[in-house]
């Protein structure tokens, strides 16, 4: 017995709306696929991107867009989401606007765990490691900078629960885990053999070019399984936004549904610093975005984060590899002079209020 | 229907609310006085578990509700809490939050037709698709209201709903929430500062005063005597266009 009354079919009218935006997001995510398919160092006509992803050969076309562009490109889309998707729902648990991997100092966290993963691989094996991340095992990796995202998490988890910190120094937190961990990544390099220093520098400017397809499988089934987790809370969300007491006396088990979410969102994170290095303000920028396209229902708004997240940063990666080709610049500051600007207007404009 | 007994509750070492019993019926619409920091909305956030109750009981309809689990208390008791923080959604996606605890990924047609319903009956239908960061502090507080009915709530708790509306919205909403209380049968506890308000709109009074219960009265019961003890002022009791009210006349110096 459909009751579609006028305000109902409305506001169903208005949710296929929504989804249409978000099928036009993926056409738009794809679109830009298809421009950094074809231009880098060695341009390719959209026919020649075609012919060279549906006839796998040996020819150079082919070997440029599956040993070179492809991988990165579509690590730039899962890392992207990954991020995206990661500071949305921090943003949620935490009510906080400024919350994601990065400004928080859980990525940091990510990427110093990283590096002392790769000094107690290298001590414990005897052995250096051979390049940033095909070097040692990616699973071992991984494990470790998830581990320093966590301690982020932590940390940050007490403080606002004891604490009751503002928004505002909640980001303090950040800066001030940010600075621990830069100081213990520095520390690391100097400990570190000089291959192992040239494997942990990486992780401070960010680097999509080292990814193989086996690294990107490991993020892509992080992310895929994660992303369903939260969507499948995505209502749950929604009545945090409203505040927590309202949420609890909605149903929501607040205080499992923070935890769990917070540790999600730092392996989401962890698992793309793991492999590319601290990419700031993605998971800032791209939420930000896609509110203010789709609205602050999270069963839309994080499908669009992930979209908008991953179509921000293959493009800031052409960006970076077109500015003064053919020296590809790190992704990480293509994407913090993106961010830092946006960052800077929403901090103001708090002051404001 | 709620039976609240020797309740204790505080943080540490001191509580903030001791030894509150009371019980609450259906067709009841409670009002909790008292001045700023007695404990009212401590209160109200141990009946629906905001707050872990350690001491004493609170039982719903016979069931302690430590026993239940959030989502089985969300489909009882509905909470509209004080400072108005709210997300900035539509109006429609926020009333539907109140549908959580029946929703397990979607809603259903039934939860369409019941937030529908609800928005027909507090006269906000027309505002449905408008954000609530757009709307005055009357809209706003209907919206909670309207959320909070929509959890089709055997108990509607409402902390401070008065606050921050124009007179004629106060009474708006507290006839509303009485008229609803009678219609469906079912019970209202809110934290009200106006006690004219309180005596027009509501028919029992629970009076806290040092962390407890100071008296548990009908309307008929209020007196002078118990206002001046509860909020150390001077008042009388009178008949003002049939209506039992409260006036000031000064601070009673002899309490203070």
């Amino acid at each position: 017995m459909p009751s579609n009354s006028i305000q109902v079919q409305k506001y169903k009218n208005r949710n296929i709306t929504k989804w249409l935006i978000i099928f036009g997001l993926l056409l738009l995510l794809f679109l830009s696929l298809i421009l950094s398919m074809s231009l880098g160092a060695a341009d390719m006509t959209f026919v020649e991107v075609m012919k060279a992803f549906f006839h796998r050969d040996n020819s150079t076309n082919s070997l440029i867009l599956y040993q070179l562009r492809l991988p990165r490109i579509v690590v730039a889309v899962v890392v992207g989401a990954s991020l995206s998707v990661a500071g949305c729902v921090l943003q949620s648990v935490l009510r906080n606007p400024l919350a994601s991997a990065s400004t928080l100092g859980i990525s940091q966290g990510a990427s110093f765990g990283a590096a002392l993963g790769i000094i107690l691989t290298e001590i414990s094996l005897g052995n250096a490691v051979k390049s940033a991340s095909n070097g040692v095992n990616p699973y071992l990796i991984t494990f470790y900078s998830f581990l320093g995202s966590i301690a982020s998490s932590v940390i940050i988890l007490l403080l606002s629960r004891f604490k009751k910190l503002k928004p505002s120094s909640m980001i303090l937190v950040g800066v001030a885990l940010s600075s621990l961990f830069s100081g213990g990544l520095s520390l690391a390099q100097y400990f570190a053999s000089e291959t192992a220093m040239a494997s942990i520098v990486f992780w401070t400017l960010g680097d999509l070019g080292s990814v193989g397809w086996s690294e990107i499988a490991i993020i892509s089934i992080v992310f895929l399984v994660i992303f369903v987790f939260f969507m499948l809370h995505s209502w749950k969300y929604n009545a945090m936004e409203s505040g927590l007491e309202t949420a609890k006396s909605l149903g929501v088990k607040v205080e499992a549904l923070t935890i769990v979410s917070m540790v999600l969102a730092s392996l989401l994170a962890g698992a793309s610093v793991a492999f590319v290095g601290i990419i700031n303000f993605i998971g800032l920028v791209a939420p930000h975005i896609a509110r203010k396209i789709i609205g602050n229902n999270h069963v839309f708004l994080l499908p669009a984060s992930a979209i908008i997240g991953g179509i921000i940063l293959v493009l800031a990666d052409l960006v970076g590899r077109m500015v003064i080709s053919p020296v590809i610049l790190p992704i990480g500051a293509i994407t913090s002079f993106l961010g830092a600007p946006l960052f800077l207007y929403f901090i103001f404009r708090e002051k404001v209020q | 229907m709620l039976e609240v007994k020797n309740l204790n509750f505080g943080y540490s070492k001191s509580n903030i609310i001791e030894d509150i019993s009371f019980s609450v019926h259906k067709g009841d619409c409670v009002a909790i006085l008292g001045n700023n920091g007695v404990g009212k909305s401590t209160l109200v956030k141990c009946i629906n578990r905001i707050y872990n109750v350690k001491e004493g009981e609170i039982l719903l309809n016979n069931q302690n509700i430590n026993n239940l689990s959030r989502n089985d208390i969300a489909k009882q008791i509905a909470y509209v809490a004080q400072f108005g923080e709210h997300n900035s959604s539509t109006v429609f996606d926020t009333v539907m939050l109140g549908r959580m605890p029946y929703i397990k990924f979607a809603p259903s047609e039934n939860d369409y037709k019941i937030v529908e319903d609800v928005l027909k009956q507090l006269g906000i239908e027309h505002l449905a698709m408008r954000n609530i960061n757009e709307m005055s502090g009357g809209q706003v507080q209907k919206v909670m209201l309207a959320r909070a009915l929509a959890q089709q709530p055997k108990i509607l708790i409402l902390d401070e709903p008065t606050n921050s509306l124009d007179m004629k919205s106060q009474h708006m909403l507290l006839k509303l929430v009485q008229d609803i209380v009678k219609e469906q049968n079912i019970c209202a506890i809110q934290v009200l500062h106006d006690i004219n308000l309180a005596i027009r709109y509501c028919n029992k009074f629970i009076f806290l005063k040092n962390k407890k219960i100071f008296t548990e009265t009908d309307r008929e019961g209020i007196t002078g005597d118990i206002i001046k003890s509860v909020f150390d002022i001077d008042v009388v009791i009178e008949e003002v266009a049939g209506q039992k009210t409260v006036v000031f006349l000064g601070q009673n110096e002899e309490i203070k």
